[in-house]
């Protein structure tokens, strides 16, 4: 914790103590894990305070699944092996609907920065990395109710779910990682255009190039070779492909889960850092 | 004790002067208004002054602390109610108070007392569980001022603590603030371009004028320096920012302004 040093002569209860600029790195790291939670935490409390959002949310995978699953899965165009189509877009669907509410992520921020909140938090004494990392842990975990929608489908329309307690504890950490990881590259987008027209606008743009350069709704080996060069460096392969071989009985991963988790936690880290430079910016 | 000391401080935005050496000292307990006419660069020097905007030149300490190199222990010492909104309206009032409660560091077993505390002092104890969407443009206001004073700062920064705000709420406001100071001690930078409200709360003023710091003085002295007998704040404010009602506000900073009328009205 910071080290308080005491100084003579003050007013009342008025807090006397003047903080020393060093701090040790446990310290730090304590005081931003913290800081995190607190943000994350009222950011969920808000969640508690409205669910309409949550409901509303669940409209899109159930259009993806029922629609567009259901004519592929009867047309058998798009080759996936022994499994049936609608196994192999299930955990695509889970990602697309994770990526969607993510990538508008921004939105708030811009409307936070619009209203003065986000003044008042960087004019505290929180760590500009806890502020960025606190709104993505709270995408994360906001975007668990998704995974409850795409299960409840997955389960109504026959698909060969792996129901193994740890797998399925891996399904809610992919998540959380790739909503967090997402939300970031969306507040990042939004400490950059600054204005919410703008914003919406360039999150259209990239939602679909991010959502069809992937494996969400084919396999990569029907690309053409360019494509394939993308789907390979899109984060949202690597959410896919472990979300796949979590889900999915008897599928396996195209990369490892292992380099999944790896590439997904390695990009995160690496965005929160731009994002935690860029945050204080968004209100010049 | 100075609690605020600035030299030259300076901010550019291309070859627009926002803030052009503004050299000011406060000492501990006093209560500084900083005037201005819209665009006199007001607002410019309170987010340099709170570290959210660094300057192009120039210096400035808070309590000794260099508000560039220093700016973490800055944040420590200083509480800052913006013009804009700045608590959460899908949050309860009370929920505001934790977050910042936490964000602050103030110990868990201090927490709860403090909180009460701050509550009772703004008189926001019996609605304190209510969304801050359903309070008034006053209540907002108060518990913006418990939020931004929970950890006891040493200087408290009020960017136009009153705008849009009715007579009756305004009135509370204004207690609120000469509480503080009575109460706690605590020194407070606050900006305003209501007459009434300088003289009422002010120990000095500063008049800022296209960027420059015109005058510092305390209230009386600065009516008797324009040598017209019974002089308001008023005239004083006219005859040292009087030429400028031509500039200013922008188009979308007069569309913010009515905007924030609204929604506190």
């Amino acid at each position: 914790m910071v080290k308080l040093q005491e100084e003579g002569g003050g007013h009342g209860d008025w807090d006397n103590s003047i903080p020393v600029a060093r701090l040790s790195p446990l310290a730090s790291f304590s005081g931003l894990v913290k800081k995190t939670l607190a943000i994350a935490e009222f950011e969920i409390r808000k969640l508690r305070h409205d669910f309409t959002e949550l409901i509303t949310r669940a409209a899109q995978p159930v259009l993806w699944f029922i629609l567009f699953g259901e004519v592929l899965t009867r047309a058998r165009a798009i080759p996936t092996g022994d499994h049936a189509y609608r196994d192999f877009l299930a955990p695509g669907i889970l990602a697309q609907s994770v990526l969607f509410v993510a990538i508008f992520y921004g939105i708030a921020i811009i409307w936070e920065r619009d209203l003065g909140i986000t003044n008042k938090f960087l004019v505290s004494p929180t760590p500009r990395a806890a502020l960025v990392l606190g709104k993505a842990l709270s995408a994360g975990v906001r975007s668990l109710s998704q995974v409850l929608i795409v299960y409840a489908l997955a389960l109504l329309l026959g698909v060969k779910m792996n129901w193994q307690p740890l797998a399925l504890l891996g399904v809610l950490a992919v998540v959380v990682v790739g909503a967090a990881l997402f939300s970031t590259f969306s507040l990042i987008i939004a400490c950059l255009v600054k204005t919410r027209e703008r914003f919406m606008g360039i999150g259209q743009v990239l939602t679909m190039p991010l959502f069809f350069a992937s494996n969400a709704i084919y396999p990569i080996e029907l690309m053409p070779g360019w494509l394939r060069m993308i789907a390979v460096i899109n984060p949202l392969t690597y959410e896919v492909d472990a979300l796949r071989a979590l889900m999915i009985r008897d599928w396996q991963s195209s990369f490892g889960i292992g380099i999944d988790f790896v590439v997904l936690i390695a990009t995160t880290i690496f965005l929160v850092i731009i994002g935690a430079r860029l945050y204080p910016r968004v209100v010049i | 004790m100075k609690v605020l000391e600035t030299t030259g401080l300076t901010r550019e935005f291309g070859r627009l002067i926002a803030v052009d050496a503004l050299t000011i000292n406060i000492e501990s307990g006093e209560v500084f208004g900083l005037l201005g006419p819209n665009g006199a660069g007001k607002s410019t020097a309170i987010k340099m002054l709170t570290t959210l905007l660094p300057p192009t030149a120039g210096k400035a300490y808070v309590a000794g602390f260099d508000i560039t190199r220093q700016a973490a222990c800055v944040r420590r010492l200083i509480g800052y109610v913006p013009q804009a909104l700045s608590v959460d309206g899908s949050l309860s009032g009370y929920e505001n108070l934790l977050l910042f409660a936490k964000l602050y560091d103030i110990p868990p077993r201090q927490r709860e007392s403090r909180l009460q505390e701050a509550l009772r002092l703004v008189g926001l104890t019996d609605v304190a569980d209510k969304l801050v969407r359903q309070y008034s443009g006053g209540m907002i206001r108060r518990l913006e001022i418990a939020q931004s004073t929970l950890h006891r700062p040493r200087l408290l920064f009020l960017d136009e603590p009153t705008v849009g705000l009715d007579p009756l709420a305004r009135q509370a406001v204004w207690e609120h603030i000469q509480q503080l100071r009575a109460v706690y001690g605590t020194t407070i930078f606050l900006s305003t371009h209501d007459m009434e409200e300088a003289d009422r709360l002010c120990s000095r003023i500063a008049i800022m004028h296209l960027g420059k710091l015109v005058i510092t003085d305390t209230p009386d002295r600065l009516k008797a320096s324009i040598g017209k007998p019974d002089a308001s704040l008023g005239d004083v404010f006219v005859h040292y920012a009087g030429d400028s009602l031509e500039s200013g506000s922008s188009y979308g900073e007069t569309s913010r302004g009515r905007r924030r009328a609204r929604r506190l009205g």
